[in-house]
């Protein structure tokens, strides 16, 4: 008998379409229908560390911002430790650490107001530079996009970072930094998003 | 005493699976692929871990788009059907407490969103979405109504098949997808362009729907079932440890 392996297929990607929002985000399609959406709030009220805003716009092959994107947000608290039984360590109370980020359908920009996250420890010991993760998908994006938002602050953790330094052309790993701003006493991050073209965005296979 | 292996990284993503970034037909998808090749990255914990969602998140009604929108004693048009299946990965086990979300247009076509402006009318009765979490043993349900086909500008004359749009997470972020379910025999599905951004032909069944008479409800709703498996892990046999020294 010929040996035979057991393993199933993973279900193939489709995208989100353009009406993604009736799904996860209702409210912005135009109608209440679940007592609670998911993904509002990120880091809860009781979440340690420093308060920032995320801001950024994406943008196609044309330069033209794609106004109907939805981004998810995956991140660690302050600590470094993700709302998560598989990672050791506690998080505070209501912080879940993953969010839903959606477009103003006029000009394509989006933000969403977290906490910013601690250093977590990669492979091998090494350390990844406080990072969010985002995964990205539209109408024309056919298998959900994922990324890694850096700070400009954290330069040297930046700079040791596995993640980072794996994009072997170093000039690709600036549009994966944030560029800090101060907005009325609070610290804001614009991160905005190329999905082609002049400075395409570093995209990982995870 | 002896601890169960711990499960370590996920399988890597078979990408000749999925559809490539760019399809020339999907016209969309051009202007909105990147040229790069995707840079691919080992597990780390911010790919291994994810959200996890409980009972608390979600009302256990969110699964009835019969009902979760309708007036009182009213019902949406359509045909009545339950989307039922479980959520597996790729080494064949179910998995529990996973958030299935799911959104679709109604009977006509039309989607209750402010930027759809299709000729089929709305359904009072009707949103379009529903989300559930799967049981202990993977499982999930949905009630709805069949969605209509509907036409898209790409080709002048483009008609999507019936679909439903499902979203999933599985248990860490590596594993989130988002995909569409189809209605076995509905003869739009092999002359869609998005259905058609898949390459392999096997992978395309894999997201039709299939009419289940075991589980339709006689006299009252039609059921079709749809399993969805998400990316498998390798148990940590002989591997470096992922974290640490």
């Amino acid at each position: 008998m010929r040996q035979k392996l057991e393993y199933l297929k993973e279900t193939p990607s489709q995208t989100a379409g353009p009406y993604v929002h009736i799904g996860l985000a209702p409210g912005a399609a135009g109608f209440e229908i679940y007592d609670q959406e998911l993904g509002w709030d990120i880091a809860g009220p009781n979440a340690k560390g420093a308060r920032i805003r995320v801001e950024g716009v994406v943008t196609d092959g044309t330069g033209s911002p794609v106004k109907d994107v939805l981004l998810e947000a995956w991140q660690a608290n302050a600590d470094g430790v993700y709302a998560h039984p598989e990672h050791v360590g506690e998080v505070e109370q209501g912080f879940r650490g993953w969010g839903r980020v959606i477009t103003d359908f006029e000009t394509g920009e989006w933000g969403f107001d977290t906490v910013k996250p601690g250093p977590v420890m990669g492979r091998g010991g090494q350390m990844m530079a406080p990072h969010i993760n985002l995964w990205i998908v539209a109408r024309g994006i056919n298998v959900g996009l994922n990324t890694r938002v850096y700070f400009e602050d954290e330069e040297e953790a930046n700079a040791a970072d596995p993640v980072l330094n794996v994009i072997e052309w170093e000039r690709r790993r600036a549009t994966l930094i944030a560029k800090r701003e101060a907005r009325d006493g609070l610290a804001v991050y614009r991160f905005d998003i190329r999905l082609q073209g002049e400075d395409e965005t570093v995209f990982f296979d995870i | 005493m002896s601890t169960p292996p711990k499960e370590g990284e996920f399988y890597q993503r078979d990408r000749r699976w999925h559809p490539p970034a760019l399809s020339q037909d999907y016209k969309t998808s051009v202007t909105r692929s990147p040229k790069f090749p995707l840079i691919s990255l080992e597990n780390t914990p911010s790919e291994i871990t994810g959200p996890v969602f409980g009972h608390n998140d979600i009302n256990a009604a969110d699964n009835d788009l019969l009902s979760n929108f309708a007036q009182p004693g009213e019902s949406p048009v359509g045909e009545r059907i339950i989307v039922h299946g479980r959520v597996l990965d790729e080494n064949a086990r179910p998995v529990p407490n996973t958030l299935v979300e799911i959104w679709q247009a109604n009977a006509s076509g039309r989607y209750r969103h402010k930027k759809d402006s299709y000729l089929g009318a709305l359904d009072p009765n009707f949103g379009g979405c529903g989300r559930t979490l799967t049981d202990a043993n993977g499982c999930y349900h949905f009630r709805t109504v069949k969605p209509g086909a509907y036409p898209w500008r790409n080709w002048v004359n483009d008609w999507r098949p019936a679909h439903i749009h499902v979203s999933v997470f599985g248990s860490g972020f590596a594993q989130r997808l988002i995909t569409q379910l189809y209605f076995e025999g509905d003869p739009l599905i092999a002359r869609c362009p998005i259905v058609n951004t898949i390459p392999d032909p096997e992978a395309v069944e894999m997201l039709v729907a299939r009419l289940d008479m075991n589980a339709t409800i006689p006299l009252d709703t039609i059921a079709y079932r749809f399993d969805i498996v998400l990316r498998g892990r390798r148990s940590t046999l002989f591997e470096n440890r992922l974290e640490g020294n």
